[in-house]
């Protein structure tokens, strides 16, 4: 029943499309992380002129759909060509791909911020006066006290968001892009066999998001470090 | 400004009905796809929860690949996969030609198995949240098992497992935009629509997205009174 030389003609095709869903998932979360955490540290200021448009930004790409995301920014930004011409941005909105790239930054950068933003205000406010009582400069407090502690405890957090975003990339299908998700659908409809392609396209998917779960984990466990109470007995190495 | 409000209106021309229409068929999907979805996520939770290694190993298979795999895929996969199954089981009665399933039904479906792998999640940590004096008091008090269930677990379960289902929810409401690839005309199909023929994708698009934040919000602060109000709340000393 299993038909495996048909898994054997569908993989390399599928995997064929594994750069493009590898680009579009590194590009974005690389670039929405930076983003993010200046979005969480701009909201530690308490002005309101900074604070509410974050809030909004915010708000909008975590309360919409990524599809009408995409959407707005592939057709509805389109919509605008003589304008985006003028100021030389039509290259880059008329590109499917970069309306992709866009549109998952801006949406994985919206929640990572969320998440960041969490994670800076779980840092009890004991451990900031301490460093300030120290003579820690507004800087070196940041860097050596709060962001550290932050990071680690939005670590679990930001990792499923990474796994979403993963997933998310096999929505610029919908808009052309062949990746992974796009190259299945082609499969399915000029074969109609939906379970051997769903099968080879989430074995890879799944992959890759183990993966990210195993490295994020052995992250968290370097992170952690001092958290061990006895570091001899995970080593196996020699207690000094 | 005036062309997006007389195109979204309710006046003759104006897609605001249709819009408002669309929209309630996304929150129906939504309403039926997360209560199926809450069956399956009930038997996953307790397939993992249970001594058997053969449900533990089939409940932890099910969280794990439909919470890894894209959507899309799944939603794929039972739409095309749904077609050729039905179309076997017609050319079986005699018939001849292709059958479709229906989008609504699948699209349904699609969003039960998906939000039920996330259910699993929230109603084991809620079953694990319960403190173990509560079950052992329950036995003590000669409670049956029907009983324990009924009076003990399922009320305390419902209560540590409301914020986990809220967010799930806001993701299965997000996620049945994308029942729209299966023609479903739900919200973004309809925005679609309504982009293609009137060549102004920014205005039925933002209004899509505004639309979807007022269902986001609305249910949400639903979920969150249930939360504040309920008769299970549990009370602090």
């Amino acid at each position: 029943m299993i038909d495996f030389g048909f898994f054997a003609e569908i993989l390399p095709k599928l995997l064929g499309g594994l750069p493009l869903t590898l680009e579009l998932a590194l590009t974005s979360i690389l670039v929405g992380f930076v983003l993010a955490l200046t979005l969480a540290l701009a909201q530690q200021c308490a002005s309101r002129i900074v604070v509410l448009p974050i809030r909004g930004f915010v708000g909008l790409f975590r309360g919409t759909p990524l599809l009408v995301q995409i959407f707005l920014i592939y057709y509805g930004v389109g919509q605008f060509r003589p304008q985006l011409a003028a100021i030389g941005l039509w290259g880059v909105f008329r590109e499917p791909y970069w309306c992709a790239v866009i549109a998952l930054t801006l949406n994985t950068t919206a929640y990572g911020s969320e998440i960041l933003r969490g994670g800076i205000q779980s840092v009890p406010r004991g451990l900031v006066e301490a460093a300030r009582s120290l003579g820690l400069s507004r800087y070196q407090t940041y860097r050596h006290v709060i962001l550290p502690l932050a990071f680690r405890q939005a670590l679990p957090s930001y990792g499923n968001e990474i796994v979403l975003m993963v997933k998310g990339t096999s929505l610029a299908s919908i808009v052309t892009l062949m990746e992974v998700t796009g190259i299945a659908q082609g499969l399915i409809s000029q074969t109609y066999r939906a379970f051997e392609v769903f099968i080879c396209a989430g074995a890879i998917y799944l992959t890759l998001n183990f993966a990210v779960i195993r490295a994020l984990a052995a992250l968290e466990y370097a992170m952690s470090r001092h958290l061990r109470r006895i570091p001899s007995m995970m080593s196996g190495g020699v207690a000094s | 400004m005036i062309d997006a409000i007389r195109l979204l209106g309710f006046a003759h021309g104006g897609w605001g009905p249709a819009l408002l229409m669309a929209a309630s068929v996304t929150t129906l999907l939504s309403v039926l796809g997360f209560a199926l979805g809450a069956v399956f996520g009930a038997l996953a939770a307790a397939g993992r929860l249970h001594k058997s290694r053969v449900s533990r190993a089939l409940a932890l298979g099910y969280c794990t690949v439909f919470r890894g795999v894209p959507d899309l895929l799944t939603i794929y996969l039972l739409y095309y996969g749904g077609s050729v199954v039905l179309t076997s089981i017609g050319h079986l009665l005699g018939g001849a030609g292709f059958v479709g399933v229906p989008a609504f039904a699948t699209g349904t479906l699609a969003i039960a198995i998906i939000s039920g792998a996330y259910q699993a999640e929230v109603y084991r940590g809620a079953y694990l949240a319960i403190d173990q004096g509560q079950h052992d008091a329950a036995c003590s008090l000669g409670l049956n098992r029907l009983q324990r269930l009924r009076h003990v677990t399922f009320p305390q379960l419902l209560r540590y497992a409301l914020p986990g289902l809220g967010n799930v929810w806001q993701l299965v409401l997000k996620d049945s935009s994308l029942i729209s690839v299966i023609g479903l005309v739900e919200l973004m199909r309809q925005a679609q629509i309504g982009a293609g023929s009137t060549r102004e994708p920014f205005v039925f698009y933002i209004a899509a997205a505004l639309l979807y934040l007022v269902i986001a919000s609305v249910t949400g602060n639903a979920f969150y009174r249930l939360e504040r109000k309920a008769p299970w709340r549990v009370r602090s000393a």
